[in-house]
């Protein structure tokens, strides 16, 4: 024999290792042929389930990719969304053009409930929502208030007599404007706010015009562009905030269609 | 009547000029005369009606140095720089005798297309209605009942553009497959074999003229294929190919003195002959898509050899020989031409309008801009006097018919307007929006006359009928809406 077939080159130890590997493969195989042999009762059953269901999804991915390979006459459905000869070329000119339910609006208007996207908020304390300011020569005085959420100002809004205003609003917590989207669409609009409708934490905090998450406010939607069935241009719709506005510097909502 | 009216005002002791009525032509009617500087429209009528020397006195507007005289001819000539020595001219120009009335109420809403209703157009004659949608079928309606009358099945795909013959006998559908098929409306049956040749959808059709072939034997149709095929529609095949552009030509009109003109998405547009198919002229300057076109004659080549004005409340068909309708379409044609040439108007992607001649010259006569988004349509008023272009950026902008200049911008949609048409006497406008609004709206006094909402989505297709009754308009909600006084 020669002394040079015993020493093994790299390339014979990855061929070694590579053959190992395949021995190994096929000695799990094996192994899994005799587990199933050896599984009986309900274990047994909800393995060949299992079983079952993969080899389902084998067999409908080789169809699909049989399909793909040859060509298949065309379906005689037309299809949908037909549009004038003008806007064929043209794809995803038209942004927010919503078609306005009358009918769904006036049945929820009778019920007084509205389906809201966010129906549960986390409760919140006056004491978090409303810190205590001292006043008076000795700051023994707690009468007063300072909000500490985010809230919203008419344009005409002047602040009562500093002796005599209970809530103070600071004037970097005021927001005029709101990132709105439409949850069909998909888009989002900055549009102005009008006024909060209701808060959910509390009356107190809807008549001092706190918004936190949840509550819903009303938002000029001039800019979209609604019209409604007899003709007329809607200007206010409602929309529910949606993220906590004082930890964010921003206030995002969703619309309510 | 001059005399009397020149006495009555030398009793006050009004400032007087010298006037010179000259018609749009520039023809000169009669001799300068005297008039009081506070003399009313009325009394203008009264004067020129008496020169005219006809049988029914005609209405007539007034325009001094552009601006229309509204209340007197000294208000007007108050914000110009007056010669009083000089010989005033003063251009009347005839108005419409009859009055179309504005459309105000929905008289009924007509269902019946399974998909959106994506073309509507009259006959010539006011007749007959039909409507093209995307569930593949042409529908005829009947007008005295307002309801359903044929539907007409054969299209395999959505029916993107429909277009009526001058007389009225025949309807042409073109669908997204690229087929042709003609239809008969009083029977709503299919006519003659389907004309099968483009490879893509149908972008636009149309006939040729009524005084060129009383017969109403040719159709051209354009596509996205880029070329533009003329068919012979008695044997039922192409008659000629013309291909040059290089994109999809997305417009098409038969013009009165055989040329035919085509617009398209490589930015130019191209002036065939239509009986050798000879390339004329290709006329360029848009920066964009060229979308729409219009022509000053396209609505005496619309209707043909129909009169508007002796229009009756039971829309009847066209009646007499072919040497008849031919000679009526050709007087209401030369009619409205005028002296020179027909007037071409395009409105593209690239936000402006060019004016050609085209017949005449490669450059154009006018370069309208002012809108602020892409340009869907321009219509020619009927009398060639106005141009109203609709744009998806709200608004509908008139200019001046002969020589471009901008004229006013009516607003009132919050959304793009798709499509415009103008009532016979050229005096209402009516607009179809992505708003699901239609807007009708007084040219003269540049306002909106009458508001039509109803449509619960995008109106897509609008037309006026040409005796003027009825509004219609369809769109993407599936149903028809036809409108009355």
């Amino acid at each position: 024999m020669n002394i040079l077939s015993y020493t093994v080159s790299v390339k014979d130890i990855v061929w070694i290792t590579m053959r190992k590997r395949e021995r190994r493969k096929v000695e799990r195989f094996m192994n899994v042929q005799r587990r199933q042999e050896n599984m009986i009762g309900l274990k047994a059953k909800l393995y060949h389930k299992q079983c079952h269901a993969e080899k389902i999804q084998m067999k409908k991915t080789i169809k699909m990719h049989e399909k793909r390979n040859t060509k298949q006459k065309n379906d005689e459905k037309t299809p949908q969304g037909a549009v004038p000869a003008y806007l064929l070329d043209r794809e995803g000119l038209s942004r927010a053009k919503v078609l306005s339910n009358m009918i769904k609006q006036k049945r929820k208007e009778k019920a007084g409930k509205w389906e809201v996207p966010l129906p549960k908020v986390r409760a919140q304390g006056e004491t978090e929502v409303l810190k205590v300011i001292r006043t008076g020569k000795r700051k023994k005085k707690a009468w007063k208030r300072m909000v500490t959420k985010v809230c919203f100002v008419g344009d005409g809004f002047t602040r009562k007599p500093p002796k005599c205003e209970r809530f103070i609003r600071p004037m970097g917590l005021r927001f005029k404007k709101t990132h709105v989207t439409h949850p069909e669409l998909k888009a989002t609009f900055c549009l102005p706010i009008l006024g909060v409708k209701k808060n959910p934490l509390s009356p107190l905090y809807t008549t001092l015009d706190v918004i936190t998450k949840g509550t819903v406010i009303e938002v000029n939607v001039s800019e979209l562009g609604l019209v409604t069935q007899e003709g007329k241009v809607i200007w206010g719709k409602y929309a529910q905030v949606t993220n906590n506005p004082e930890n964010d510097g921003c206030i995002n909502a969703v619309l309510l269609v | 009547m001059a005399a009397t009216a020149a006495d009555e005002a030398a009793t006050r002791d009004v400032q007087r000029l010298l006037v010179q009525f000259q018609d749009e032509g520039g023809q000169l009617l009669g001799s300068p005369f005297d008039v009081p500087v506070d003399i009313t429209p009325d009394k203008l009528q009264l004067v020129c009606n008496a020169l005219l020397a006809q049988e029914d006195p005609l209405p007539l507007a007034f325009y001094v140095h552009d601006a229309e005289i509204v209340s007197s001819l000294g208000r007007t000539l108050e914000s110009q720089a007056v010669e009083t020595e000089k010989v005033l001219d003063i251009i009347y120009q005839p108005q419409a005798i009859f009055r179309v009335r504005a459309v105000t109420r929905c008289t009924s809403s007509l269902e019946g297309h399974s998909e959106a209703v994506i073309s509507v157009a009259f006959s010539p004659t006011g007749k007959y209605l039909a409507s093209g949608s995307g569930d593949t079928t042409v529908r005829f309606w009947d007008l005295s009942t307002e309801t359903p009358h044929f539907t007409c099945q054969g299209h395999r795909h959505w029916v993107l553009s429909i277009s009526w013959s001058p007389d009225g006998k025949k309807l042409a559908s073109g669908c997204k497959n690229g087929q042709i098929l003609l239809w008969d409306p009083s029977t709503g049956k299919q006519v003659g074999r389907a004309l099968a040749g483009h490879s893509k959808w149908i972008t636009a059709l149309s006939w040729e003229p009524l005084h060129a072939n009383p017969e109403c034997r040719y159709v051209a149709s354009s596509s996205k294929d880029g070329s533009v095929r003329v068919w012979d529609t008695t044997a039922g095949r192409c008659e000629r190919i013309l291909t040059g552009h290089t994109q999809s030509v997305t417009c098409l009109r038969w013009g009165g003195d055989g040329l035919l003109y085509s617009a398209s998405q490589d930015r130019t547009i191209k002036v065939w002959r239509a009986d050798d198919g000879v390339l004329c002229r290709t006329l360029q300057g848009h920066g964009h898509w060229v979308n729409t076109m219009a022509l000053s004659t396209d609505y005496a080549l619309r209707t043909g050899a129909f009169e508007p004005a002796e229009a009756s409340v039971n829309a009847q068909d066209l009646r007499g020989s072919l040497q008849e309708l031919k000679e009526k379409a050709l007087s209401r044609y030369n009619l409205v031409r005028g002296q020179g040439p027909e007037r071409l108007v395009s409105g593209s992607d690239d936000f402006t309008l060019f004016l050609w001649s085209p017949a005449e010259d490669k450059k154009p006569l006018a370069r309208m801009t002012g809108h602020q988004a892409l340009i869907n349509q321009v219509v020619f008023s009927p009398d060639s006097r106005i141009i109203a272009s609709a744009s998806f950026d709200k608004s509908i902008k008139l200019w001046d018919g002969r020589t471009g200049k901008y004229l006013a911008s009516l607003r009132g949609h919050v959304a793009a307007v798709y499509q415009i048409a103008w009532s016979a006497d050229s005096r209402l406008l009516v607009s179809g929006s992505s708003d699901s609004t239609l807007k009708v709206w007084d040219v003269k006094a540049q306002k909106l006359s009458t508001d039509l909402p109803g449509h619960a989505d995008e109106v897509y297709a609008v037309d006026w009928s040409p005796d003027g009754q009825r509004v219609a308009s369809g769109g993407k909600d599936k149903c028809l809406r036809i409108w009355r006084r």
